[in-house]
């Protein structure tokens, strides 16, 4: 289990300061994918961030804590040190593998970069080989620059960098939204397949709810750095607790079905300002005079359902 | 009936490589594409990138040559042989809207100044001429004049830039508007704002579009016509809604399956990804054949011709009867 504990992530700008993620504090059980989804600015990207222990300045975690729940011979990992154990225990898939990969070195040379000096380099390439072609990939995409490797190729690569050491945590930030859609099917499937295999924790961001419905098993909506919704992805897409969530899953429109479908209109408050009350309210059909004074708590209204809103039976009604 | 676009074998060739191993190219294969009506049309154009949809936009809005063959907008030779010679004209048949608002405006020039711009080329000359062009095509947007003025891209969010953007298309009151991808860098919940803009700019202004995208959900839900490409070729066109509930061919039957949709869940099977782009655009037969499960050896010989089916749509298949 990954346990959030009321996280809060700062960028110090020439402005001063500004809370990208602001108070996120949640338990997420052990071998599960799960989607985040929010729009671009709602901090989803600095989270995934935090949790991999990329804190350089101008993010600083300024206040809580993450409990990994991996044990090393050091004992309980921590964000401080979790740098030691990149790609081993917890590895992060981007977004451009083009500006990932090293453009001048051969792939196979980039593998062994995790590698500790003693380590038997022969050997490992052989294992390299081997994992590669488990997963359907020409293992000559080993010998080539990344230039010469189409862009779903490159990113099934990083997929197999991230997956070899069988990481307990794989971060995923958007690794589809540069590639067309048969492409992201296949590399979604194989993620999907990886993930069975070895039962590890996977976080995937996507603003596409469509690729979160077909993957995650479990939602986390974030809105104006704070999450919004989390639970069982089936009990989301069904049965939505959250005005944004609900919002957001409407506006998709489907093939087969031809009706009016609405945006969400307006845009998320400034996080610069002064913000009073929820945040979600100034776009929310269903906002009261309480929403604009009194911030919703994040409660678990469903077992294992949570959601910060003021008129959750309204939502669930609507 | 006006012919609102129409395309007669439209080459595009590139030439890859140095002096001693070249390659060619063909961005674009003979397209033949044909719409008329009477009525403004919304008219989609899908494909995976490197399928020439962006290549066929450029033609059409004269940033390339084509090699040979022509294109027609709204009864006018746009770009081809005998083109129209005069840029005023051109510009006020058609307008473009890119990708990406926020590297169509510069971040040193206020939003306006481009509206301003084009409102002073179409001949208004004056302040209060100008001002009522500006405010009259930011209204229909769903903008103030008082909300953009003097304001720089850095101050909007990108569905509002992407609104502007629209709005100095506007401006001239073209016959239609090629959008290239105008949703693709906005987010998915202010996506659908966009599109019903141009639904509803094609009621009231009688615009049609050209939309550009690799988004079939969108395509489904606004457009009457669509043409699917496929490496430089054009595998399928005719009625959206008909090709999309029902694709003939085998290559929109794949893309339609590989959608994220809400719908239903994906099956799960191993699934094979193409990693010989650039030979297939050297195929002399079917481009589709090496991924086609349908292949035979026709389809290595001879390039597929259109079949016309009975609710009117053309499919670029030998075996369209099989699928």
């Amino acid at each position: 289990m990954i346990r959030l504990n009321n996280i809060v992530a700062t960028y110090s700008t020439v402005r001063g300061q500004v809370n990208a993620v602001d108070g996120v504090d949640l338990a997420i059980p052990n071998g599960n994918i799960v989607g985040i989804a929010g729009e671009s600015g709602c901090g989803k990207s600095t989270l995934l961030k935090i949790i991999y222990g990329d804190i350089i300045y101008p993010l600083a975690l300024s206040r809580g804590h993450i409990d990994y729940g991996i044990e090393s011979n050091k004992g309980e990992i921590t964000t401080k040190d979790i740098q030691q154990y990149w790609f081993k225990r917890i590895s992060y898939i981007p977004q451009s593998s083009m500006s990932s990969l090293n453009p001048v070195v051969r792939i196979r040379q980039q593998f062994l970069d995790f590698l500790e000096p003693r380590q038997n380099k022969k050997a490992i390439l052989e294992e390299i080989r081997d994992y590669v072609k488990g997963l359907d990939l020409p293992p000559e995409a080993l010998d080539a620059y990344p230039h010469q490797l189409s862009g779903g190729m490159r990113q099934r690569i990083m997929v197999a960098m991230g997956t070899f050491f069988k990481p307990d945590i794989i971060l995923a930030d958007e690794p589809t939204t540069a590639l067309d859609v048969v492409v992201q099917k296949g590399i979604l499937l194989l993620l999907m397949d990886i993930q069975e295999q070895m039962k590890n924790t996977i976080l995937f961001v996507s603003h596409d709810m469509g690729v979160h419905y077909q993957i995650s098993h479990k939602m986390l909506i974030m809105y104006a750095a704070k999450v919004v919704e989390f639970g069982d992805s089936d009990s989301v897409f069904k049965a939505s607790l959250h005005p944004y969530t609900k919002m957001l899953i409407e506006a998709l429109p489907t093939i087969g079905d031809a009706h009016q479908r609405e945006g969400v209109s307006g845009r998320p408050p400034s996080l610069w300002d002064n913000l009073v009350g929820c945040r979600f309210a100034a776009r929310c059909p269903f906002a009261t005079e309480l929403c604009k004074t009194e911030e919703p708590a994040f409660i678990e209204h469903q077992p294992g359902h949570f959601a910060a809103c003021h008129h959750v039976d309204k939502v669930r009604q609507a | 009936m006006t012919t609102i676009l129409k395309t007669t074998h439209l080459n595009k060739f590139y030439r890859l490589g140095g002096l001693v191993k070249r390659v060619r190219i063909n961005a674009l294969d003979d397209v033949n594409l044909t719409v008329q009506s009477d009525k403004p049309v919304i008219i989609s154009l899908v494909g995976e990138s490197g399928s020439g949809k962006t290549t066929l936009a450029k033609v059409i809005l004269r940033l390339i040559k084509p090699t040979s063959g022509s294109a027609v907008i709204y009864d006018q030779v746009v770009a081809g042989e005998g083109a129209i010679p005069s840029r005023k004209t051109f510009l006020n048949t058609l307008q473009p809207i890119f990708q990406n608002p926020f590297e169509a405006f510069s971040a040193y020039r206020t939003v306006d100044s481009y509206l301003q711009k084009t409102a002073n080329r179409i001949g208004h000359k004056t302040n209060l001429e100008t001002s009522d062009a500006l405010g009259e095509a930011l209204n229909s947007v769903g903008l103030k004049h008082a909300d953009v003025k003097g304001k720089y891209p850095n101050q909007f969010s990108g569905g509002e830039l992407q609104r502007v953007s629209i709005a100095r298309a506007l401006i001239p009151k073209p016959k239609i508007i090629i959008a290239d991808e105008p949703v693709s860098m906005v987010d998915a919940s202010l996506r659908m704002n966009i599109i019903n803009l141009f639904l509803s700019l094609k009621e009231v202004y009688k615009t049609s579009f050209l939309y550009i995208t690799h988004d079939l959900a969108t395509a489904y839900y606004v457009s009457d016509y669509i043409a699917v490409m496929y490496r430089g070729t054009i595998v399928e066109f005719g009625n959206a809604r008909a090709i999309l509930s029902q694709p003939q061919h085998p290559y929109t039957q794949l893309l339609l399956d590989s959608i994220a949709g809400t719908n239903r869940k994906w099956e799960r099977k191993t699934y094979k990804a193409s990693d010989m782009e650039a030979k297939e655009f050297q195929f002399s037969g079917c481009r589709f054949r090496n991924r086609c499960p349908l292949a035979k050896d026709l389809c290595k010989e001879q390039r597929p011709p259109a079949v016309l089916q009975n609710d009117g749509r053309e499919v670029y298949c030998h075996f369209v009867d099989q699928t």
